[in-house]
């Protein structure tokens, strides 16, 4: 056995707590996690939604068998699949279809009846445990491969009381990792705006809408969050000075800035990699976008067009922005290459397109297209044409933003009245609600995959 | 001792700065929340310009006054475009101002809850600028006139998309 000591950051108010787990990485056998990494297999990277994985996440073992453990065990089990099941990869089998108690019978490879679980069409099944300990709580997790009949991974975590729903996403890391041989987005954090303290101001949830923070408190209309590809600073457009002026705020607290040019100063958007910043400024007398600093110092003008220029996407590589433009009568939208300031024309179809978003992968759009009077998000090819609508007959749907990993679009909704924050995979299938507050939420912003701050 | 000396020294920079940012502040007007249309008796002195005036001349001055601040100019969906009945109104608040040379107006932009809210903020200071200029061309001083957008943020009548795609000059 290795034991690594490391610390997990959570955010408490802003800020930093440092929690120390203890993470053992279990060496079971020769079997261990990386000595089958590389065989990507599992998730089909053309369809992965159409064709779920079914899972079996049966309830987790309470090892010595209070009271206590059980509770936790069952919380953790279902957080599990909870979490597995939100990436769209996993169709999670209900437990009542399952022949056999692992939380009884036994949790490791010999304890397994792997007939039992192909029987009712399982292909993965997660076996844990809990040991609570003090107030220590000690967690195993088992990753099995059914048809194979083999441990792909098992992993053994220990930490305080209140540690574990990180145990438990670190080990869907685990398993996201395993399968897809990416780290997924259990790490990232949403941004958006929501008006639970009676203004709209911003707030930073976990990337499953847990633990939303209030992060701005500007009592004025506050909106438009936009993360830096380190996740350190969110610029963002406030009323707080009475008009629409642009902050730029470090997370940690510590420094900030202010874009109070006369007229509105709107959109912001970071260049990856670089502390610059574009956004939407008009004192000039048209609404134009501007390359900035991370102090908000106006570099040079993009634009050099007549009529309204806003909401600025760059591509990942940095290399091209979309944006929107009324150049041409009404809101379309357009990219410009960076290097040579080139402009074309990306949308044809429809008169109202908006709210552009450049997926990671930097192949795709997405963005908001109004259709006789409908709201929807739609995905285009990132070089034109192709449009796919994602969204439809659901009230207004709006302002897109992409899971790092790109599998998962946040968007905002008014299918169920209000406007509130919804979710679904980059292929429209799997909408559900992401934030449960009161109030409206809208302007989701997804983070970086990893944030630090 | 050392982190003392750099507290004391970011106290110098900082309070010159905020003393500094104070000023600043002061300079600007403040465009103020949105205000009641009802109009406000104590800001009566800044639009009673003679002495001579009677009773029912102040009656009709606030009636004047009340009608500029409640009358909005309405747009078409996506347009900054001012059309004759905009035009209109436009023509009647520019006469106000001729009689009311000393009011300080802020010429709000506003549009209805669909599209975007970023490109409706700045649609609604296209609009707001659009009546700015129009009452300039028709002699009001601009240096009395101020525009700020709220976009599709203060709808004036949540059920009637057309009520909302206006511009409102209210008067400080």
């Amino acid at each position: 056995m290795k034991i690594n000591m490391f610390g997990m950051k959570k955010i408490g108010g802003l800020k930093k707590v440092l929690v120390a787990v203890v993470l053992i990485h279990m060496a079971l056998g020769a079997l261990t996690g990386h000595t089958v990494a590389g065989e990507y297999n599992y998730i089909s990277i053309s369809n992965p939604f159409m064709n779920k994985i079914p899972i079996a996440v049966p309830y987790f073992s309470a090892m010595s068998g209070n009271a206590d453990e059980k509770k936790i065990a069952r919380e953790a089990s279902d957080l599990l699949a909870e979490t597995l099941e939100f990436t769209g990869f996993f169709k999670v089998i209900d437990r009542d279809a399952f022949l056999e108690d692992p939380s009884q019978q036994g949790i490791v490879t010999s304890r397994i009846n792997f007939k039992n679980w192909r029987t009712i069409g399982a292909e993965l099944l997660i076996t844990g445990g809990v040991l609570v300990s003090s107030d220590q709580v000690e967690m195993e997790f088992r990753l099995f491969d059914i048809f194979k009949e083999k441990l792909l991974i098992g992993k053994r975590y220990k930490g305080n009381s209140d540690d574990t729903r990180r145990m438990v996403r670190r080990f869907a890391k685990e398993v996201i990792f395993q399968l897809t041989g990416k780290n997924g987005i259990f790490e990232s954090k949403i941004a958006f705006v929501s008006s639970t303290s009676g203004s709209k101001e911003l707030y930073i949830c976990d990337f499953d809408g847990y633990d939303p923070i209030k992060i701005t408190h500007k009592n004025k209309l506050t909106f438009s969050p936009a993360w830096s590809s380190d996740g350190r600073y969110i610029a963002f457009t406030s009323y707080a000075r009475g008009k629409a002026d642009l902050y730029i705020k470090n997370l940690s607290g510590k420094r900030g800035a202010v874009v109070d040019l006369p007229g509105v100063n709107l959109s912001p958007c970071w260049m990856p990699g670089r502390f610059e910043l574009v956004a939407s400024l008009s004192f000039s007398g048209d609404q134009e976008i501007y390359l900035l600093t991370g102090t908000g110092k106006i570099i040079k003008r993009l634009t050099n067009q007549w009529d309204i220029d806003v909401s600025p996407s760059i591509s990942p590589d940095g290399g091209q922005m979309a944006f929107v433009s009324r150049r041409s009568g009404g809101p379309q939208l357009y990219v410009m290459d960076m290097g040579s300031g080139s402009v074309r024309r990306l949308t044809f179809q429809g008169n109202y397109n908006t709210s552009p978003s450049w997926s990671p992968a930097g192949d795709k759009i997405a963005f908001v297209g109004m259709v006789s009077n409908a709201i929807d998000i739609y995905v285009m090819d990132a070089k034109g044409g192709g449009a796919i609508q994602l969204t439809h007959n659901t009230g207004d749907n709006e302002s897109p933003s992409w899971s790092p990993d790109g599998n998962l679009i946040a968007f905002s909704s008014t299918r169920e009245g209000r406007p509130k924050v919804y979710v679904m995979t980059s292929f429209g299938t799997d909408q559900r609600r992401l934030i449960a507050m009161t109030g409206e939420q809208s302007c989701p912003r997804w983070s970086p995959s990893e944030i630090d701050y | 001792m050392k982190k003392n000396i750099w507290l004391r020294l970011a106290v110098l920079l900082l309070i010159p700065g905020m003393l500094l940012t104070v000023s600043c502040g002061k300079k600007k007007a403040e465009p103020s929340a949105p205000q009641p249309v009802v109009s406000d008796e104590s800001a009566s002195s800044s639009y009673d310009d003679g002495s001579s005036r009677g009773a029912d001349d102040a009656a009709v001055t606030d009636a004047d006054r009340e009608r500029f601040t409640s009358e909005p100019i309405y747009f078409a969906f996506d347009s900054a475009s001012i059309d004759d009945a905009g035009r209109a109104v436009v023509d009647s608040k520019a006469a106000y101002l001729k009689n009311n040379t000393q009011a300080a107006v802020v010429v709000e932009g506003h549009c209805d809850e669909r599209g975007t809210n970023e490109y409706n903020i700045a649609l609604g200071d296209r609009r707001a600028n659009a009546v700015k200029n129009l009452l300039v061309d028709l002699g009001a001083d601009g240096s009395k006139l101020t525009t700020i957008s709220y976009g599709e943020e203060r709808l004036a009548d949540p059920t009637n998309h057309d009520k909302n795609r206006r511009v409102q000059c209210v008067i400080e």
